[in-house]
């Protein structure tokens, strides 16, 4: 079960993000801006894209980084450093103090 | 198991978007509170779609007992797979057991006693969206809480059965979600082995005299009544008895308070002098009759209503200010349906000044214990029982 999961899990990295969406949740529409289309990629990997607005009032450029870093570092996130730039700069500009 | 593709298919088929807004306190979480629909679930509060968060609205806390359909759903990992009761399995070993088990639905069923008890599973974050200044997290208003009758068996007659080591510290709990990248931590949660051992902690299969709904663990879960919901895993697959503190992500990295900050029951094979796991629940209550903005009719009979519960103590009152907390008058208490369990508060308002009347609420455990004034800043936004008020106007 877990082999067949991950190799999954993989496929859908590999394939790009949405895969494993569940139905309704493209629904989510991000801001338009640059690092965008990254942002939603890698992001959705995991988790749907309303946890980005959903914690945007809590954010500031300072609070996404962590959270950036947090994905990267504790939950094994596939994201390079220039994405993780690209990531933090459409976040920090896009979704810092309100949804 | 369902293959992945059949399990996408079926939580396709299930979900609905729910149009309607759901009624909210003026001092819930900012932002709209959007409906959705899971499988086997009412409407509830939707707080993110992928990995499934949903909570219970306001309206559904008023019954004694929180429906199946609508008991708040949490989850941290995106796979959740439907489970074949049939194939399924509970594996109980680890250093300490000295008699490692598997068992099928039927032994849980037939060679154990089965117990009943009422208990409150709050998740530790709940009310960390009214949080001031607000933490990152899942953005839960009142409602990631329920109170149900749950039965099942006894952990410690499991773990007695799979002979506990007399050096055994902890027993560590998985379940048949995980991640979708395999470098994402498993959800992996372990309780002090006395807690394990404690007679009200169970292997749950039934919740309200059903069989468990699948997005509140089918067809097994762990209930430690008293503590926060993180610990209540859900789809056990996988029982240790250890006889080392088991150092996962989610126990050393996660569900932390700062050491000493909190009352409640202490985690000592868990803590460092910075940090503790979170434990138990503390002395809460919650108006569930009226959300801030009610109108009363001027003169009209009208009573307050809601609940109160702990950790375990029991509630031993409530009390009710409607003047800015300088005096308290107490509520009569509902029946008694287990110290695990919530108190059900009743309290008949004053309609006969026209105005603002706003009303607080406070409860007390039998051992106690009060609700605070102030909240303790954490960096989870955990523990939020700071005393609540409802405004409401009379006219």
């Amino acid at each position: 079960m877990r082999g067949v999961l991950l190799a999954a899990a993989l496929a859908v990295t590999l394939a790009g993000a949405g895969a494993l969406a569940v139905a309704g949740e493209e629904t989510i529409q991000l801001h338009e801006g640059s690092g965008r289309d990254i942002a939603a990629a890698r992001c959705a990997i995991c988790h749907s894209l309303d946890y980005i607005p959903n914690n945007a009032p809590v954010m500031d450029r300072g609070g996404w980084q962590k959270t950036i870093q947090k994905m990267r570092d504790k939950y094994g996130a596939p994201v390079s450093d220039p994405e993780a730039q690209q990531i933090l700069d459409y976040l920090a500009g896009s979704y810092a103090g309100k949804p | 198991m369902t293959s992945r593709r059949d399990l996408l298919l079926a939580a396709a088929g299930g979900w609905l978007l729910g149009g309607a807004r759901a009624a909210r306190a003026a001092d819930a979480a900012p932002g709209a509170d959007e409906l959705g629909t899971l499988a086997g679930k009412k409407p509830l509060i939707r707080r993110s779609w992928r990995p499934p968060n949903y909570e219970t609205p306001l309206a559904d806390l008023v019954p004694a007992f929180t429906a199946n359909d609508a008991f708040f759903v949490r989850y941290h990992l995106a796979v959740i797979p439907e489970i074949d009761v049939g194939t399924w399995r509970l594996k109980v070993g680890g250093s300490g057991a000295q008699k490692p088990l598997v068992l099928t639905l039927h032994d849980l069923r037939h060679d154990y006693k089965r117990v009943t008890l009422a208990a409150v599973n709050q998740c530790s974050g709940n009310r960390r969206g009214l949080f001031t200044p607000r933490v990152p997290g899942v953005q839960w208003a009142n409602g990631a809480m329920g109170n149900a009758e749950w039965t099942g068996v006894r952990l410690g007659d499991v773990l007695s059965r799979a002979g506990v080591a007399a050096n055994a510290v902890e027993v560590v709990f998985n379940g048949a979600d995980v991640p979708v990248l395999p470098t994402t931590p498993d959800f992996l949660k372990s309780i002090p082995i006395e807690r394990a051992l404690d007679e009200n902690t169970l292997i749950a299969l039934e919740m309200n005299g059903h069989p468990l709904p699948h997005w509140n663990g089918a067809p097994a879960r762990l209930v430690v009544p008293g503590w926060t919901g993180t610990y209540w895993i859900k789809h056990l697959t996988e029982i240790r008895i250890e006889t080392a503190p088991f150092d996962g992500f989610w126990m050393k990295g996660a569900y932390r308070v700062p050491t000493g900050a909190f009352p409640g029951a202490r985690f000592k094979s868990q803590e460092t002098p910075e940090t503790t796991p979170i434990t138990e629940i503390l002395v809460n209550s919650l108006v569930t009759s009226h959300a801030s903005g009610a109108r009363l009719v001027h003169g009209a009979k009208a009573e307050l209503a809601g609940k109160a519960w702990d950790g375990g103590a029991g509630i031993g009152a409530v009390e009710i200010s409607t003047d800015g907390r300088q005096s308290w008058q107490p509520a009569e208490l509902g029946r008694d349906l287990g110290r695990f369990a919530w108190r059900e508060f009743r309290y008949r308002l004053d309609t006969s000044k026209p105005g603002a009347l706003v009303v607080a609420v406070r409860a007390r455990s039998r051992d106690g214990a009060t609700q605070p004034d102030k909240l303790t800043a954490n960096p989870g936004g955990y523990h939020d029982n700071i005393v609540q008020t409802v405004s409401l106007e009379v006219g």
